[in-house]
Order: C-alpha cells, then structure tokens, then sequence
C-alpha cells in the first residue's frame, strides 16, 4: 500500500565499477516494499545504469556461457524495480541528466526512464519526504 | 619469463554486479595467457582471502542474482592455477581476520616483507 512518503535520491557512479550502485538499487527496492514513492537522478556516469543495450556475456575465467552464467545488468534489476513500483502502487520516477547522457552517447534506455536536468533534481527535492545524495567516492 | 605482481587493494567495488572481482579476474585471464603473476592483497582487500564468503540472496523486485559472486573460490582457482597470493599481515590484524580464516595456500607477509616481495618480481602493477 502507498505510503503517501516519497523519497529522492541522487546517484553518481557508472554501472560495474562499485558496489555503491548495488546499494542504492536495494535502497530503492526496500522504499518500494514499503509503499514509498520514489525519484532518482542520475547524474553523470550513472545514465549508464538504464541502458537497454547491456548485453549478458560468458565467463571464460569459469568457462561458462552467458546463460550458464545469467550474468546481470543493471538495466535487468531497473526494469524489475519499475515493475516492483507498478505492482505495489508505489511510483519510480528515473530521471537521466541529459547533458551526462549527450557527452556518453547513453541515450538508448530501458522503458520509464526520461531525460532531464538539476532542475528536476531540485523538483523532486522540494517534493521529497527526504533526498538522500550519494556522490562518487 | 618476467614476473608480475599485481597489487589489489580496492575491494568489494562491483562484485555483485560483475559477479567477481574485475581485477582477481583479469589476473586469471592474464595467468591463462601465460602470464607468469602473483597478487599481493593489501588493504580491504585482504577479505578475498577469508574462506566462507556468501554474497547470496540478492533480489530487486523479481530480479534475482541467481549466481553470485564467491571471490574466496575465485582466489583458491587463482592458486591451482599456479598463482601465489600474497596478504599484508597487518591489514589482516587491522580488521580482525584471524590466519586460520584464510583459504589454504595465502600467503602471508608483514609490511617489512613487501618490498622485498616487489624487488622478486619484474613488474609491479598497482590496480
């Protein structure tokens, strides 16, 4: 059930280069178990997270395949957390900065994600329970 | 055949994600190319040498991280592969790992013994 509480958080880092990305998809995911609504905004590196191209790869090191593997992308667990959000009446909004996505060429995103800019930040910010700012370390 | 040894230090940065340790990994890539390489674990990243690890569990709504990341396993087939792995004594003492935690076949240097370990090898790489 729909808290009525929404939280904002803005996140940094690309996607495979720390496990702060990984903490912050679970941040996300246990706002959205309890009804929270949720904005991200992704600035910088991390408007890589969405992009629908990541692509699954073997291991050689273990010699597996791809699907042996069931290498994840962080695209994958996005998506899920817009279905998460759906299905508990809750609302992720994910904001992609677009001057971060222009100077990457990272334009080609998973379903629910949209473009914008600090603005938005600050939007959601004013609108927010809280916001919760993770910069890259 | 030179010698290499590749210091890892940052730990635990992306291992859920990649399902490993990038720089663990990439040695191993680089031991199968025939790479004569050693890895010498300072800092955080003296825990890859503590056996047990379970990074089990991990969900995001439905999305399961059904394989997950075992890096004491991937240190052990670092070690059948031929590669000696090093951890600084005093970073284990530092964040309380007791040796008998550590896989079989780590071997363990003071912080007195890591230049003496740099001078053994023809190339240090420092990840």
């Amino acid at each position: 059930m729909a808290s009525g509480k929404t939280l904002t958080i803005s996140l940094m880092d690309p996607p495979y280069e720390s496990e702060t990305t990984t903490t912050v998809l679970r941040i996300i995911d246990a706002a959205l178990r309890r009804g929270h609504n949720v904005n991200v905004f992704a600035y910088e590196g991390a408007v890589a997270l969405p992009l629908k191209t990541q692509a699954a790869h073997p291991n050689p090191v273990k010699g597996t395949t791809a699907e042996e593997q069931h290498h994840p992308t962080t695209s994958g667990f996005i998506s899920a957390l817009f279905e998460a959000a759906r299905a508990g009446g809750a609302k992720l909004d994910w904001v992609n900065c677009g001057l971060c996505v222009d100077e990457r060429g990272a334009t080609d995103w998973i379903e629910g994600v949209r473009r914008g800019g600090p603005a938005d930040f600050v939007k959601m910010a004013q609108e927010s329970t809280n916001t919760l700012v993770i910069g890259t370390r | 055949m030179a010698r290499y040894l590749s210091v890892v230090e940052r730990a635990y940065h992306g291992t859920l994600e990649e399902q490993d340790d990038t720089i663990l990994w990439v040695n191993h890539m680089f031991k199968n190319a025939g790479a004569d390489v050693s890895l010498l674990l300072r800092s955080n990243a003296v825990n890859y040498a503590v056996k047990g690890q379970d990074a089990s569990g991990l969900t995001f709504g439905k999305a399961a991280l059904d394989v997950p990341p075992t890096i004491d396993h991937d240190v052990e087939e670092l070690i059948k592969a031929g590669a000696s792995i090093y951890a600084v004594e005093e970073d284990l003492a530092d964040r309380g790992i007791d040796k008998s935690e550590l896989i079989a076949g780590v071997k363990v240097v003071g912080r007195r013994e890591v230049a003496k370990l740099f001078d053994q090898h023809d190339q240090i790489w420092h990840w």
